[in-house]
């Protein structure tokens, strides 16, 4: 195990080498962490001047409202879709890139390419060629004979803003499933083949099963990302709409309480989005305990 | 690999070659878009190959604006530049320090300090916007630098980064340290800090992509226009409502704010690579 470090002598130095980060963690994560508990147990009218205590009552109204349950649902079928769709298509360009010789570099460059850009841009990038005046993707549709108009068809929403998040995805699982992929043993692949197992088979029995480590870790950040990351597509493609249809639970706490000044509602609706990343955080973290393990 | 099939090789390039196209397309049209005039984007199809227009665009995007903005490219980029910078060498500096403390020294208190370092990485900015705007504007920091950048310094991923890396330093050299007397300020300043530079660089990149890319943030606090970053500028441009947006200088306008973190990642790609897969986030 771990030797002990030797170790300096101070009794005030190392509190004030934490200082500047434990008066930012305080000022800017505790403060506003516990204010929006303290809350999301209080009513407060719309103007600020008064407050009272109501318990979970802004819980319970919240899972009593159709409107916020559809939000959650819509969360969950967004995150499917975008971590199914980023992670099956990086797959199979990163086992593609890892067998490749010639022009591996430019791939690699140009696949990370979006990693770079901002989810915002990512919205800007896609809502330009799906725009249904001037859009280049769009024209070809309607050439095509479809009926091309997402700020009016919810399926179609939902469609572009799962597209601009998933290229935006794209690279950052592209990277990591090279690293995994660079991580197994060449000898088993060959131990598999001498054995006569063609590609598909050496990829299912496995290529993919000691994989599973990385798809696992991945699968959850893609998770964490369509449910906080994805905020600036969905603001600039959709702004939640048409109708409800792209309403993420991130997009409604904005909405109800920037706009809206509902403080309760929102402030419950943080807590709510808190214990889900707190749950993703814990699984991520229990999955690296176990690939120390191994 | 094993077998070596001409025809899988060919099937591997194309299913790259098709990768690119996908990724790159829309970033091509954006850029094909920025160097026409506004009638023939509007007509439909527009072009798909560049115009003769780059060089005027990109001049009126950068100095000018967008007619509906008071703010043009050059103001934007300057701030959206102090606000990356300011939040990644503030990070680093902050962390170093914090980092130091926790691995090198033994004090009362050190597990707590830990761990209230550490569930900062669980809560983005995302889930605490409305409470954590009120404490900007109770501070006085709306539409202010400080405020752009802040509270984009709380995250724990450089504690961590310098936490593991300082903690693979062989007790030998902090032993000599020692007995040369050297005092652990200038063991901080003048042995391990040079020796972190590759991770200080790879937490860097990391953060700079990071402070270029925020959005939520700068939306929320900045109402002045001479305080908007480049993404806050592009969103603006486009709120034209029923006139008509100037597609080629809000394209050219996307371009130029994609430019500074696309070059770090491509130019520092192997650096970057390796923060990124170190400290996992």
């Amino acid at each position: 195990m771990q030797t002990q470090k030797a170790v300096f002598k101070g009794i005030l130095l190392p509190y004030l080498l934490l200082l500047p980060q434990m008066v930012i963690i305080v000022v800017f994560f505790f403060w506003p962490a516990g204010q929006a508990l303290m809350q999301s147990m209080f009513m407060q009218d719309p103007f600020g001047i008064s407050k009272e205590f109501v318990g979970f009552e802004n819980f319970e109204n919240l899972f009593k409202n159709p409107e916020y349950l559809s939000s959650v649902g819509i969360s969950f079928t967004f995150s499917f879709f975008v971590a199914g769709t980023a992670l099956t298509v990086s797959l199979f360009l990163a086992m593609s890139a890892s067998h490749v010789y010639k022009g591996e570099l430019v791939y690699k460059t140009l696949i990370i390419w979006p990693y770079a850009v901002a989810p915002v841009v990512a919205g800007v990038l896609w809502m330009f060629l799906f725009n249904p005046t001037v859009g280049v993707v769009a024209w070809l549709l309607r050439q095509m004979g479809v009926t091309w108009n997402y700020l009016l068809d919810p399926i179609q929403a939902f469609a572009l803003v799962v597209i601009a998040a998933s290229w935006k995805q794209i690279s950052y699982n592209f990277l990591f499933f090279i690293a995994g992929l660079q991580n197994i043993p060449n000898t088993l692949v060959e131990a598999a083949a001498i054995d006569g197992a063609g590609p598909t088979r050496r990829f299912w029995t496995v290529i993919f099963p000691l994989l599973s480590p990385t798809t696992f870790y991945l699968l959850v950040m893609n998770i964490i990302f369509s449910f906080f990351e994805t905020f600036g597509i969905i603001h600039q493609v959709t702004q939640g709409g048409p109708g409800q249809a792209t309403n993420i639970m991130v997009y409604k706490v904005y909405k109800d309480g920037y706009l809206g000044l509902d403080l309760g509602s929102s402030s419950a609706q943080s807590v709510i989005l808190m214990i889900i990343v707190i749950v993703l955080t814990v699984l991520q973290f229990r999955f690296v305990e176990r690939k120390v393990e191994y | 690999m094993i077998e070596r099939n001409p025809l899988r090789t060919f099937i591997r390039h194309v299913v790259l070659v098709t990768g690119v196209f996908i990724v790159m397309f829309p970033v091509y049209i954006a850029f094909v878009a920025s160097t026409h005039d506004l009638a023939s984007i509007t007509q439909a199809p527009m072009p798909i190959r560049p115009g003769l227009l780059f060089f005027s665009n990109y001049v009126q995007a950068i100095f000018e604006g967008s007619k509906n903005l008071g703010s043009a490219v050059g103001v934007m980029m300057k701030n959206s530049f102090i606000m990356a910078m300011g939040i990644s060498i503030g990070k680093i500096v902050i962390s170093l320090l914090a980092a130091f403390a926790l691995v090198f020294f033994k004090f009362p208190g050190q597990s707590f300090f830990f761990w209230s370092v550490f569930i900062t990485l669980m809560l983005p900015i995302e889930v605490r916007i409305m409470p954590s705007y009120k404490v900007i504007s109770d501070l006085g920091m709306l539409n202010s630098y400080a405020g752009l950048i802040l509270p984009m310094m709380v995250s724990a991923t450089g504690v961590f980064l310098f936490r593991q890396f300082f903690k693979t330093i062989p007790r030998e050299i902090v032993e000599a340290a020692q007995m040369d007397g050297s005092s652990p300020m200038r063991f901080f300043l003048q042995i391990l800090v040079p020796m972190t530079k590759t991770s200080i660089a790879a937490m860097f990149v990391i953060q700079f992509l990071y402070g270029w890319n925020q959005y939520l943030w700068p939306l929320l606090i900045t109402t002045e226009e001479k305080y908007y970053t480049l993404l806050i500028g592009i969103n603006r441009m486009l709120a034209v409502g029923d006139q008509q947006a100037e597609w080629q200088i809000i394209m050219a306008t996307t371009i130029l704010a994609m430019l500074p973190p696309v070059l770090v990642v491509i130019s520092m790609q192997k650096l970057f690579v390796k923060g990124m897969t170190e400290t996992e986030k």
